[in-house]
């Protein structure tokens, strides 16, 4: 498909702006270099997108059981609450009386999510996970600072995380120490008493885990850290497992980031807009950020204003519609659904661990691919050529060949059926026919991208020729 | 109440058994038990779609939205186009996670160069990123990949936006590293000031481009003083004004950030929004965030990846250049489109009579007895006033459905204007004013 300036032509356009009804200005000084952007009528531009969201698979193409990053349906009448012009129209330093309607989004999302997490106060101004976690290990330095207490330095990250984990860590100054999962892919205990000291300022840690465990001895875990000194911080990202059956804050946790764009619904765009809400006990409520224009100065900002409202407005309206009832019967089903799914996919490929899973699990291919020749990789792509998107490749690292698979509450057990299917066809394909696997997909928009060249030689905008 | 999940009481019946399992609490038997909850969570009961459309209309209706917005600072009321509206709501770029699976994201990855593409075309400079959170988060960024072992200290102006200085410092904070602001003399960076600041360990120096205060600073002078003192210079641009004003490129910038809130975004009391980043190829390696690059696929077929990803979280943990991953791609998406229809014309258009717009409400309001202009220097869109009843000014034109400008220190107000704004809309404004200040 061509690109948007290889359709130009000069001197196409819309007309959008009436003449100017003022006298023209003339600044000092200004451009020289030509403007080269794209010249094009609207039908044009209305055709060029059309055609690439044609080359794009969303939650509404098909299954995308993408493990760890919660694909659920997004529902259409928060997209419509947050198009409210109520909403959209209005400025971020406008008077105080003028904005009720925006406070009480955020005070309604905050009071819900704060009983869904066990925490007392939240922020919204963190505007992705990542940017929830820089929030939350903040809260922690901010801590340690107030009491005067300098010698903490590390924060301990299983080596299970997301790679945003350390990196939020180094980020916020720390360095890391990455302690080893125990064979059943929970936290080492022994390991956990082995790295906790006087220079510990906290942990880092999902739960249930990035292997779709919940761990056990998660009040002995919180207990340690907290009997060394350093606090705790919750990785929301898995929270979709258990809304409503289990807190966060009645775990041990201190403070917690929540991804609105996973858990409460809200669409993922393409790589955001989404929104890190972050909560915090009571007594860190006094180090949450603050935008220096909107609430004045003396407070850590993670960004300009208050954040990603919009997104707060789609997932107030998602909460509301689920309500009391709907939010632990979401989790449930998630559970549900992932435990069927891999019931019925474990006939071929196996688990990485064969037991009750939370709301995603865990694929490991090594024998399979030891027995076949067949990588997680290859199974990845021949699913593409099925019509569904892969799931997470390659992680945890703990698991070798891994494929990591979260169905969610939203996917029917027809799709869950044809899913199983789909992976006990690819199990025979790559018995009998395993080179075919190799050079999958063969039926997608673009075969096997050549990476190493992209990265090589990196063209990263278009020349004209 | 309102579900989403489709199974019936019999399908989720059955699938129970298949699991071998017969109650649902089952699924949560590795949960300790003194730790679930025995009540239902403290919240309402769900509701329908209808009741739920209808609150949150409610909710949308005790906001007041002014039909005329005269206020700017970090947030600016320009025209966006109908189809700017329509695109992004499609289904597939909407419900899309990040494009790591390249062969069902061609979409998405193409819209992404596309945008890279036109940022680099705006701005003058080499490569530009995927996009960061907003024009804060940009600086903060900014700042972290200029800084090196020898060189740690960042200088921001203090005519830079209150918020971006602020998050500027918490990133720093975050990093164990320093920050210090450059004074401002008559509404502008102390380029005096600068020069003596400018020490060995400063890594980069942040100005923006119109400052806080709307005035246009000497980026190319100081530009070169932070180049002979061997730092890097950290441009701060309002991207649509770049369609008329100098380059970053043009002024010697060595990183390019901006709020590209004004690319078609809702103002939306403040976000989403969507952070730019560009800058040179010597500092490619250096960008945080995602960066769309074109290759091609086994068959030859050009294709287009999420590239030079050696230097993110996923791959290289704690010695990653950041922790960003998913930002705002649909934002990046909307400013591009936003782009491609304004056109080269339109968006010089759009800023010239943004500019021109500006200059006649400051022409009208220093007509007025008591009205003075208190900085001197050009600007681009705001200027700040000094007048008596500042209260009183605001509130009356706030009746008249009038957002004023934003009250600043005693007696200023900063004052916005976009091309949205009409004569006759400035007038009014005017004339309220002067009402008020002849009272």
């Amino acid at each position: 498909m061509k690109l948007i300036f290889e359709k130009s032509v000069p001197g196409r356009h819309s007309s959008l702006l009436p003449a100017c009804d003022v006298p023209a200005f003339d600044l000092p000084e200004t451009r020289q270099e030509p403007l080269e952007l794209p010249e094009l009528c609207e039908n044009d531009v209305s055709r060029h997108y059309t055609q690439l969201c044609q080359r794009v698979h969303g939650v509404n193409c098909g299954f995308y059981p993408l493990g760890s990053c919660t694909m659920k349906y997004n529902p259409r009448i928060d997209e419509e609450a947050a198009a409210l012009p109520g909403f959209t129209g209005v400025h971020p330093l406008a008077p105080a009386d003028s904005v009720k309607g925006c406070r009480e989004v955020c005070e309604l999302a905050a009071k819900y999510l704060c009983e869904i997490s066990g925490m007392d106060g939240m922020t919204f101004q963190p505007a992705a996970g990542a940017h929830g976690e820089f929030t939350g290990v903040l809260l922690i330095k901010q801590y340690h600072d107030a009491r005067g207490d300098k010698a903490r330095t590390k924060i301990i990250v299983p080596d299970s995380a997301h790679g945003t984990n350390p990196a939020t860590a180094a980020m916020c100054g720390y360095d890391v120490v990455n302690v080893a999962s125990a064979p059943d892919g929970c936290v080492d205990l022994e390991a956990l008493k082995a790295a906790l000291g006087p220079d510990t300022a906290g942990l880092m840690l999902t739960n249930p885990n990035t292997v779709g465990i919940f761990d056990k001895n998660i009040l002995e875990i919180t207990r340690l850290v907290h009997e060394a000194g350093g606090l705790c911080y919750y990785d929301g990202a898995n929270l979709n497992a258990v809304m409503g059956h289990v807190r966060p804050g009645d775990m041990g946790f201190d403070c917690i980031h929540m991804n609105l764009h996973k858990t409460f619904a809200t669409p993922h765009g393409g790589g955001g807009p989404g929104a890190g809400a972050v909560g915090c006990k009571e007594f860190l409520k006094e180090f949450l950020p603050k935008s220096a224009l909107m609430e004045g100065e003396g407070h850590i900002q993670v960004r300009g204003f208050a954040g990603n409202f919009l997104v707060v407005v789609r997932a107030l309206a998602y909460l509301m519609t689920l309500g009391k009832e709907g939010v632990p019967e979401a989790s449930t089903n998630a559970v549900l659904n992932a435990n069927y799914l891999m019931e019925k996919i474990k006939g071929s490929f196996t688990p990485a661990f064969d037991r009750v899973c939370m709301h995603e699990f865990v694929l490991d291919l090594s024998e399979f691919k030891k027995e076949t020749g067949v990588s997680a990789l290859d199974v990845a792509k021949s699913l593409i050529d099925n019509g569904m998107h892969p799931p997470t490749m390659y992680f945890p690292l703990i698991v070798h060949e891994a494929l990591m698979l979260e169905p969610t509450e939203t996917e029917s057990r027809e799709t869950l059926d044809e899913a199983a299917e789909i992976f006990r066809k690819l199990y025979d394909l790559a018995h009998t026919d395993p080179e075919y696997m190799h050079h999958a997909p063969h039926h997608a928009q673009i075969g096997r991208p050549d990476e190493v060249a992209a990265a090589r030689n990196p063209i990263v905008r278009w020349v004209k020729a | 109440m309102g579900s989403y999940v489709p199974g019936t009481a019999a399908e989720r019946e059955q699938m129970l058994k298949a699991i071998g399992m017969e109650r649902e609490d089952q699924l949560y038997a590795d949960v300790p038990a003194q730790m679930l909850l025995t009540e239902p969570l403290n919240i309402p009961s769900g509701m329908s779609e209808l009741e739920v459309r209808s609150k949150m209309e409610a909710l949308a209706a005790e906001n007041k939205v002014y039909k005329t917005v005269l206020r700017g600072a970090g947030a600016y009321d320009h025209y966006i186009p109908s189809i700017v509206k329509y695109i992004p709501a499609k289904e597939e770029f909407l419900t899309a996670y990040t494009p790591y699976q390249a062969e069902m994201s061609q979409g998405i990855l193409q819209s992404i160069f596309e945008y890279q593409t036109m940022i680099c075309q705006l701005t003058g400079m080499d490569v530009s990123n995927a996009s960061v959170y907003d024009g804060a988060t940009a600086a903060a960024e900014a700042a972290a990949m200029c800084r090196d072992r020898k060189r740690s200290v960042t200088l921001i102006s203090a005519a830079a936006h209150p918020d971006t200085i602020n998050t500027v410092r918490t990133y720093c904070y975050g990093a164990n590293a320093e920050l210090r602001i450059v004074p401002c003399k008559d509404g502008k960076t102390d380029l005096d000031a600068l020069q003596s600041m400018l020490t060995p360990d400063v890594a980069s120096v942040i100005l923006q481009q119109p400052n806080f205060f709307g005035q246009l600073e000497d980026a190319k002078a100081i530009g070169e003083a932070v180049h002979a003192a061997k730092a890097m210079f950290v441009l701060s641009c309002d991207p649509l004004s770049l369609a008329i004003l100098p380059t970053p490129k043009e002024v010697g910038a060595d990183v390019m950030v901006g709020e590209g809130q004004c690319l078609g975004l809702p103002i939306a009391w403040g976000g989403p929004y969507l952070g730019i980043m560009a800058t040179t190829t010597k500092n490619m390696r250096k960008l945080p965030g995602r960066i769309v690059g074109e290759t091609h696929d086994d068959a030859g077929n050009k294709a287009y990846v999420l590239s030079l990803q050696a230097r993110e979280q996923h791959i290289r943990r704690e010695k990653a250049s950041s922790n960003i991953c998913s930002n705002e791609a649909l934002c990046a998406l909307t400013a591009g489109l936003y782009m491609a229809t304004m056109g080269p014309e339109g968006m010089k258009e759009a800023a010239r009579q943004t500019t021109a717009k500006a200059h006649y409400l400051q022409a009208e309001l220093c007509k007025l007895p008591g009205v003075e202009l208190k900085y001197n220097g050009p600007f681009y869109q705001e200027f700040v006033t000094v007048l008596p009843k500042r209260c009183e000014v605001l509130k009356a034109l706030d009746a008249a459905g009038i957002l004023g400008g934003l009250p600043l220190g005693e007696n200023e107000i900063l004052w916005c204007a976009t091309e949205k704004n009409t004569r006759a809309e400035l007038d009014r404004a005017v004339s309220i004013v002067k009402e008020v200040l002849a009272k």
